[in-house]
């Protein structure tokens, strides 16, 4: 067919539709890295003034005094107990979630029989189909007043006497839960990529180890652990990546209080939440204000996704990808 | 020497118990790991059945809200138009750019492109929810668009294009090169070979990363609150009046202090739930149908 083509002359026509093909597939490949780039580009032109303005107080000052101008910067902008917010709810939620991820995925791909494995699999990344809002308002309603609070309490009645941030009293909707709400919209990622990477560790090598005589945990500790290792840290970023980033439920159960507090059982606010919560009302300024958090809260998690991948990639091959994650 | 030999076989033998009991510990505790993972899917789904199902009924499938949140009754019949409006245009165009970007990746892996946008597509899922809201709005919703139905579509749209690109390009890399070496035998053109061959071949896997991807999005409240705003009636207009979406209601009616709007939210989420459950069991049941071929 193609050479009955080429000799009666219509070959230059289909080269053609190919040419077209290709640049029709590669300006939707483009506008991936268009619109990232008109995402930077165009909120930080937005969020100009309010840094210039505030210069490096912006990120460490903790006086945020909005102003209600449309066309000046007359407020105080500092993000610093929005910056503390994130990190420390986020840093609570993977303090929570890796040890049980990483737990879950051994079990699963080591321990657990098959028919039970790969139900348990399905249910536990079933917690990822869960709204954001739905975590909210069950933590808002439930969780958090109910379940929670006594913990809350008795933790902060008892250890809270001599550790440092665990002190009370305690406020019900805090840093700390947040943190324990979140860590479980995290949990499904993190298992998701560490179960992949601990299911690909070299049956020979498990069966050398049981062959020596070790018992399961040994075989576990000396052989999956320290190959899942890599994957496992690479998992913990993609999770802190996520988790830096959630909105809506951290909004909803951090507290809303602007100020930096000592304790992790009261009340904070984070860099997305502050955006949420108040943007409706804001004015011009302050809107450019809370622009300039987005901006600072896009590029710190576009820096640890990068690393995330980066150090997946380099050890677990295709691992994640296959996770669409 | 008899004495010192007894003596290592019995301490092998206490070693070997001790190493035992720690092997049955260790799986205790992964066994507790286990449960306590799979608590909080148990609680969330529970309240939500248990509280949902109690305010749900007919009436707040088929009613708007009523105008104070302290009344009950009334329900999210906006939200759900709302929803189901703005994933429908972010579907639109998310879904065939999705594709498409994918599409190139496998296809003209060869191009200096490729890599580059693979690992933007990465980067991009990765980006704050919210900060796709403030780039609406930067952009569209701030210059003459104002608060609608289009911004909140948009914002969906740049949520769901990453996911769909990504799971779309394992589907299209799983197709056999032998597929494509048959048409390009027979003499088919590379447009050919891909429109005619390599995305048929995919499609089941395509539709089912497409519904994962619609399912998210439907469940998005942060760019909402910053692109469609939220409204009390139904609005179909695209342009120039705020929209509303279920998260949006969940969410302003989670955090007042009255009964009647809290019962409201619940029934929400359940209604929120069974929609994203329904594409979830949709897109899983074409996905198996395609492996059993």
């Amino acid at each position: 067919m193609a050479v009955a083509d080429s000799l009666s002359g219509r070959r230059r026509g289909r080269l053609r539709a190919d040419t077209t093909f290709r640049l029709i597939l590669g300006f939707a490949g483009a506008s991936v890295l268009l619109i990232l780039a008109a995402m930077l580009i165009s909120t930080t032109i937005q969020a100009w003034p309010v840094f210039r303005h505030e210069g490096w107080s912006f990120v460490t000052s903790s006086v945020w005094d909005p102003g209600t101008s449309r066309t000046e910067i007359t407020g105080q902008y500092g993000a610093l107990s929005f910056i503390v917010g994130t990190l420390v709810t986020s840093v609570i939620a993977l303090i929570i979630a890796v040890p049980l991820a990483v737990a879950v995925a051994l079990y699963i791909t080591q321990a657990a029989p098959k028919r039970v494995a790969g139900p348990l699999t399905y249910t536990i990344e079933m917690l990822a189909a869960v709204p954001s809002v739905v975590f909210g308002l069950w933590g808002l309603l439930f969780f958090v007043p109910s379940v929670l609070r006594p913990i809350m309490d008795f933790v902060a009645g008892t250890l809270g006497s001599f550790i440092p941030f665990l002190g009370g009293p305690v406020v019900t909707y805090n840093y700390f839960a947040a943190g324990v709400v979140l860590a479980f919209m995290v949990l499904p990622i993190i298992m998701a990529v560490t179960r992949e990477v601990m299911a690909n560790t070299p049956e020979p090598e498990i069966s050398a180890a049981y062959g020596l005589g070790a018992t399961r945990w040994e075989m576990m500790r000396h052989v999956v652990l320290p190959r899942a290792r890599p994957g496992i840290i690479g998992a913990t970023m993609l999770g802190l990546g996520r988790a830096l980033g959630e909105t809506i439920a951290v909004a909803m159960l951090i507290g809303g209080s602007q100020r930096i507090s000592d304790s992790i059982f009261r009340g904070g606010q984070s860099m997305a939440g502050i955006i949420a919560v108040t943007f409706q009302e804001a004015a011009p300024e302050n809107v450019k204000a809370l622009i300039g958090v987005g901006v600072l809260l896009f590029v710190i998690t576009v820096i640890v996704n990068m690393a995330a991948r980066l150090v997946v990639w380099m050890t677990g091959g295709h691992l994640a990808k296959e996770q669409n994650l | 020497m008899s004495v010192s030999m007894a003596r290592s076989l019995r301490d092998t033998g206490r070693n070997a118990s001790r190493r035992k009991r720690k092997d049955r510990l260790v799986n205790g505790v992964l066994i507790a790991a286990v449960v306590l993972a799979v608590i909080p899917l148990a609680m969330i789904l529970f309240e939500v059945i248990r509280r949902g199902a109690g305010a749900m009924s007919g009436e707040f499938l088929s009613s708007v809200q009523p105008f104070s949140q302290r009344r009950p009754g009334g329900g999210y019949l906006q939200g759900l138009v709302g929803t189901v409006y703005m994933v429908a245009i972010a579907s639109i165009l998310a879904i065939p750019f999705g594709i498409g970007a994918a599409t190139y990746v496998v296809e003209y892996k060869q191009s200096k492109l490729s890599p580059l946008i693979r690992f933007f597509t990465d980067v991009m899922t990765g980006v704050p929810s919210i900060f796709v809201g403030l780039f609406i709005y930067a952009i569209l919703v701030q210059g003459k668009l104002g608060f609608s139905t289009l911004a909140g579509g948009l914002a969906l749209t740049l949520l769901m294009l990453p996911i769909v690109a990504r799971s779309a390009e394992e589907i299209i890399r799983l197709v056999p090169d032998d597929l494509r070496n048959a048409a390009y035998g027979l003499g088919a053109r590379r447009w050919q070979v891909v429109m005619k061959v390599v995305l048929p071949a995919a499609s089941n896997g395509l539709v089912t990363g497409s519904m994962l991807a619609v399912a998210r999005a439907a469940g998005e409240t942060a760019p909402l609150l910053l692109t469609a705003l939220g409204a009390f009636t139904i609005v179909p207009e695209l342009i120039g009046k705020p929209q509303s979406a279920l998260p949006l209601l969940i969410y302003s009616e989670a955090r007042g202090p009255y009964e009647a709007a809290h019962a409201r939210a619940w029934a929400g989420s359940l209604e929120l739930m069974l929609l994203i459950l329904i594409l979830t069991i949709i897109a899983r049941t074409i996905s198996r149908r395609a492996k059993a071929k």
